[in-house]
């Protein structure tokens, strides 16, 4: 019992990363539509911003998430402007693999700054405390409660401020809304740079509770995350929350019960054997054809 | 035995009824109407007959074939093709393509022969090229065949639409809303051609068309939809006059 | 002004050149014999250094791999994410052949069984992806591919009969260039045919509009079935010859990462043209071994030159269209063949019988 109620902190712990995460992916695809294969890459970036904050700049924590997040941020936005606007018009697919490739591009900039993995200061208070026989470190309470923090920051910024209201009238028509005066390319930044930003966030809280990064860390995260936005419903914020989450749990549960080397296996099953009883995702509506 | 037959066809989608109680007895050789006002459900009918959806409540007959349930691409093939409200021509493939593709039921060899163009693939090949072309010819577009579909003009888009219809060999033809977007003479000119194609083919014909002069012209018997429930049927003379039709139109006290 | 002339007579001159030779179409088959004598004569007398030959057999197996990937994303605009997964079950079937099941002796003469029988495992394997097809489509379908990926992989990790996360090591190097050449040929040549045939249309006209397909009579399972489990063989018959050159395979090497080069070889070449995967495959897999001296620098300046292309030729080099030696006679000259036909039908009927 008290395992279990160990494991369900790291799953929380596990599935806040992946959701913050997954937040990123399915922003971007609400508004343009695009799978932004990128995102797993900055979210690795995210994680190095941290590492360069917290060794050379020596900042505590706050101006280093901060600082990893308006950088990732800003870089989201640069890429953005220079990669995919180009590719607006273009088929979808076009935009689709260059992001794949400003994700390797990102992988061999940090592969050439940073050749052998590194180890990240935890900047995070790290006291325990045992209740129950369950350990509880502060560490994993302040990367779950940061994570609600940031969903309900989001929450509120898409549901009752302009932009966020900007975003959710670009996802469903592009063309029509700059004609009613909303500056679109600015609202599709700014998208980018929240998207982004959450990224890099989780990328900050990764490394405090894994801290030890490498320029690879991205590749396969950012392809789980990507499941778990469509799982939840992709362009739908609170399905990749959830469908983050529940990644997250069956993994830690999987590994909790089983050999670890079913993880992958049993996680992957079941989030096929879910897209096969709800294909849309849970929470997400398939766009009615007119036929 | 009437060629189609709808008894009490109702759909829901959802909540929300879209067809509801949909009578017809079609018999072979006639040229019916479907009018109404916009969102009456009348392609949703279409949609019902021709498999995208399956009816929630009624049974649809074709020649005696119970047609609900059962796959789009099976119903085609048993003689029911359509053209749509919105030209769905395969828009990168070229007319020819697109008339051939339609021919699909009828090319008689297998996955083997089409991976080494072995046995007989080259005579069906050659066969369908030429039925495909003479069917162009008959619908005058032999000298577009290799363009690029989407490069047509409106026009020629609709026609080719039609022509596609046409390769499924069809004893039942399906035309939505054809006259969408032509000036008067056009339509003079598709009152012509449909008669014209009727008689070749040996076609019956269902037509949904909101162009009264079309349906007026050309229709045997009308049925009027509202809101998914028919208000009205008979010949095109008496449905002119009839008050709730007018209505459905043009609202309520309107004096006409 | 003499010069800005002489450049679009130039030009012109080449047109014509380039117009001259697309008539000689039985040039193809010449030019393939030769090259088959070639792939012979090269390792036999050594015109050209082993390294270049290996990599003109990495070449042809990339050929292999983004032909049949372009059947699925290309033709028929799905966007498969796992093709490396039915490339890791052709390797292992034949990897397991060669190093367990079948005597030694047997290994050598074998060896194109073995990579048909890895073919047609994987075949069986791409029926069962070929299912969730049916009924979903799009970004839906992506993921069920990538779940497929990630599936396989942990499956192979998990058995340590077949080597586990290690992976089979010491497979005998059975991969030649005549053996390459010849499955590279024989996938071209038969994914060609069967894009040339009712059951490609069908493929191509499910990317445009799959409803209006099925109302047009096409049988959309079917064809959708064909296309997965040819793509899927391919891929097996690429992963046989894969683990007769590398020598040893092991899950990792299968894993996203792979996925991505292939995906990045289909939309570079272009789409929607086997000319456009040849040219995809050849100028990736040479591209990256002409820019190894700079090591991982390579990797930072492929992807720029990659979003470049992508910008510049957002449908790839070749974009949608095909070589016209690939294009069957009987469909490139349709309607001139059908005028034809009619002018004689005309003249013969005009004639009075004799």
């Amino acid at each position: 019992m008290t395992y279990l109620l160990q494991q369900s902190l790291n799953a929380l712990q596990l599935g806040s990363i992946y959701a913050l995460i997954a937040l990123g992916y399915t922003m971007v695809y609400g508004i343009l539509t695009m799978i932004n294969f990128a995102h797993g890459d900055l979210f690795m970036v995210g994680a190095f911003f941290c590492f360069i904050a917290a060794t050379t700049l020596k900042l505590p924590f706050i101006p280093t998430l901060l600082f990893s997040m308006i950088g990732v941020g800003m870089l989201g936005v640069v890429i953005e402007r220079a990669a995919y606007k180009p590719l607006r018009q273009a088929p979808r697919v076009s935009a689709i693999i260059t992001a794949l490739g400003v994700g390797i591009f990102l992988e061999s900039i940090v592969l050439v700054l940073y050749p052998y993995p590194q180890s990240v200061p935890v900047l995070l208070p790290n006291v325990t405390w045992e209740i129950g026989g369950v350990v509880i470190s502060s560490i994993k309470i302040i990367i779950i409660l940061l994570t609600f923090a940031l969903l309900l920051l989001l929450d509120f910024i898409v549901r009752r401020t302009m932009v966020g209201m900007a975003m959710r009238a670009i996802s469903w028509d592009k063309s029509i809304v700059p004609l009613m005066g909303v500056p679109l390319n600015f609202v599709i930044s700014f998208t980018f740079f929240i998207g982004t930003s959450l990224g890099a966030a989780a990328g900050v809280m990764y490394s405090q509770a894994f801290p030890v990064i490498d320029p690879y860390m991205g590749v396969l995260i950012g392809w789980k995350a990507f499941i778990s936005a469509v799982v939840g419903g992709i362009g739908n914020i609170r399905g990749a929350m959830i469908g983050g989450f529940i990644l997250g749990i069956v993994e830690i549960m999987v590994v909790a019960f089983l050999p670890s080397t079913y993880r992958d296996f049993v996680a992957f099953t079941l989030l096929l054997i879910l897209l096969i009883f709800r294909p849309y995702g849970i929470l997400g509506k398939p766009r009615p054809q007119k036929v | 035995m009437p060629l189609l037959q709808a008894k009490n066809v109702t759909h829901y989608f959802g909540g929300l009824c879209a067809v509801s109680d949909f009578n017809l007895d079609l018999e072979k050789g006639e040229l019916v109407g479907v009018i109404g006002p916009n969102g009456a459900g009348k392609t949703t009918v279409f949609n019902l007959i021709t498999g995208v959806y399956k009816a929630t409540e009624g049974e649809i007959l074709f020649d005696g074939t119970p047609l609900v349930g059962m796959r789009p691409n099976r119903i085609t093939s048993l003689g029911i093709a359509r053209t749509f409200q919105n030209i769905r021509l395969w828009q990168e493939l070229s007319v020819l393509d697109n008339v051939r593709i339609a021919n699909y039921t009828q090319l008689k060899y297998g996955t083997f022969s089409s991976f080494f163009h072995s046995g007989n693939f080259a005579r069906e090949e050659d066969r369908t090229i030429q039925e495909a072309m003479d069917l162009l010819a008959v619908f005058k577009l032999e000298d577009y065949a290799d363009e690029t579909s989407k490069n047509l003009p409106y026009g020629l888009q609709r026609r080719l639409e039609i022509a596609r219809a046409m390769a499924t060999h069809p004893k039942l033809l399906l035309l939505d809303e054809p006259a969408a977007g032509m000036n008067p003479n056009e339509i003079g000119l598709l009152m012509e051609f449909i008669q014209w194609i009727r008689k070749q083919f040996d076609l019956t014909i269902i037509l949904i068309e909101h162009q009264m002069r079309l349906v007026m012209g050309i229709c045997e018997r009308l049925k009027v939809l509202d809101f998914g429930a028919t208000i009205a049927e008979g010949l095109p003379v008496e449905i002119q006059n009839n008050p709730q039709v007018l209505e459905a139109y043009l609202g309520e006290g309107v004096e006409v | 002004m003499a010069a800005s002339t002489q450049n679009p007579k130039r030009l012109q001159g080449l047109r014509n050149l380039w117009e001259s030779l697309m008539q000689k179409r039985w040039l193809l088959p010449v030019l393939l014999g030769v090259g088959f004598v070639l792939s012979f004569a090269i390792p036999q007398f050594n015109l050209v250094n082993p390294y270049i030959q290996l990599i003109m057999m990495y070449v042809g197996i990339n050929i292999i791999l983004t032909t049949s990937l372009n059947l699925i994303n290309g033709y028929m605009g799905e966007f498969s994410v796992g093709h490396a997964g039915f490339m890791s079950v052709g390797a292992y079937i034949a990897a397991l052949l060669s190093t367990r099941v079948l005597p030694v002796e047997w290994i050598g003469w074998f060896f194109p069984f073995t990579v048909l029988i890895a073919g047609l495992g994987t075949a069986l394997v791409g029926l069962v992806v070929a299912i969730p097809s049916f009924k979903t489509r799009g970004d839906y379908l992506a993921i069920v591919t990538l779940a497929f990926l990630m599936i396989v992989k942990s499956v192979i990790e998990n058995i340590e009969a077949i080597g586990g996360p290690r992976g089979i090591p010491g497979i005998y190097r059975l991969t030649n260039l005549p053996w390459t050449f010849f499955w590279t040929l024989v996938a071209v040549w038969v994914i060609r045919n069967f894009i040339y045939s009712n059951f490609g249309r069908g493929v191509l006209s499910i990317r445009e509009d799959e409803i209006a397909s099925d109302l047009m009579s096409v049988n959309t399972r079917t064809v959708k079935l064909q296309a997965f489990v040819l793509s899927s063989f391919f891929a097996g018959v690429a992963g046989a010859l894969f683990a007769h050159v590398l020598q040893f395979i092991s899950p990792r090497v299968f894993d996203i990462v792979k996925s991505t080069d292939m995906l990045i070889m289909v939309y570079l070449g272009g789409i929607g043209s086997i000319a456009g995967s040849i040219v995809g495959a050849t100028v990736y897999t040479v591209l990256l071994e002409v820019l190894r001296p700079l090591q991982v620098w390579r990797f930072v300046l492929m992807p720029l030159v990659l979003v470049l292309l992508m910008i510049y030729r957002p449908r790839g080099i070749m974009g949608l269209r095909e070589f016209r030696w690939f294009i069957p006679s009987r469909d490139l000259f349709a309607r001139k063949n059908w005028h034809a036909n009619r002018e004689k039908k005309e003249v013969s009927d005009a004639t009075p019988a004799s």
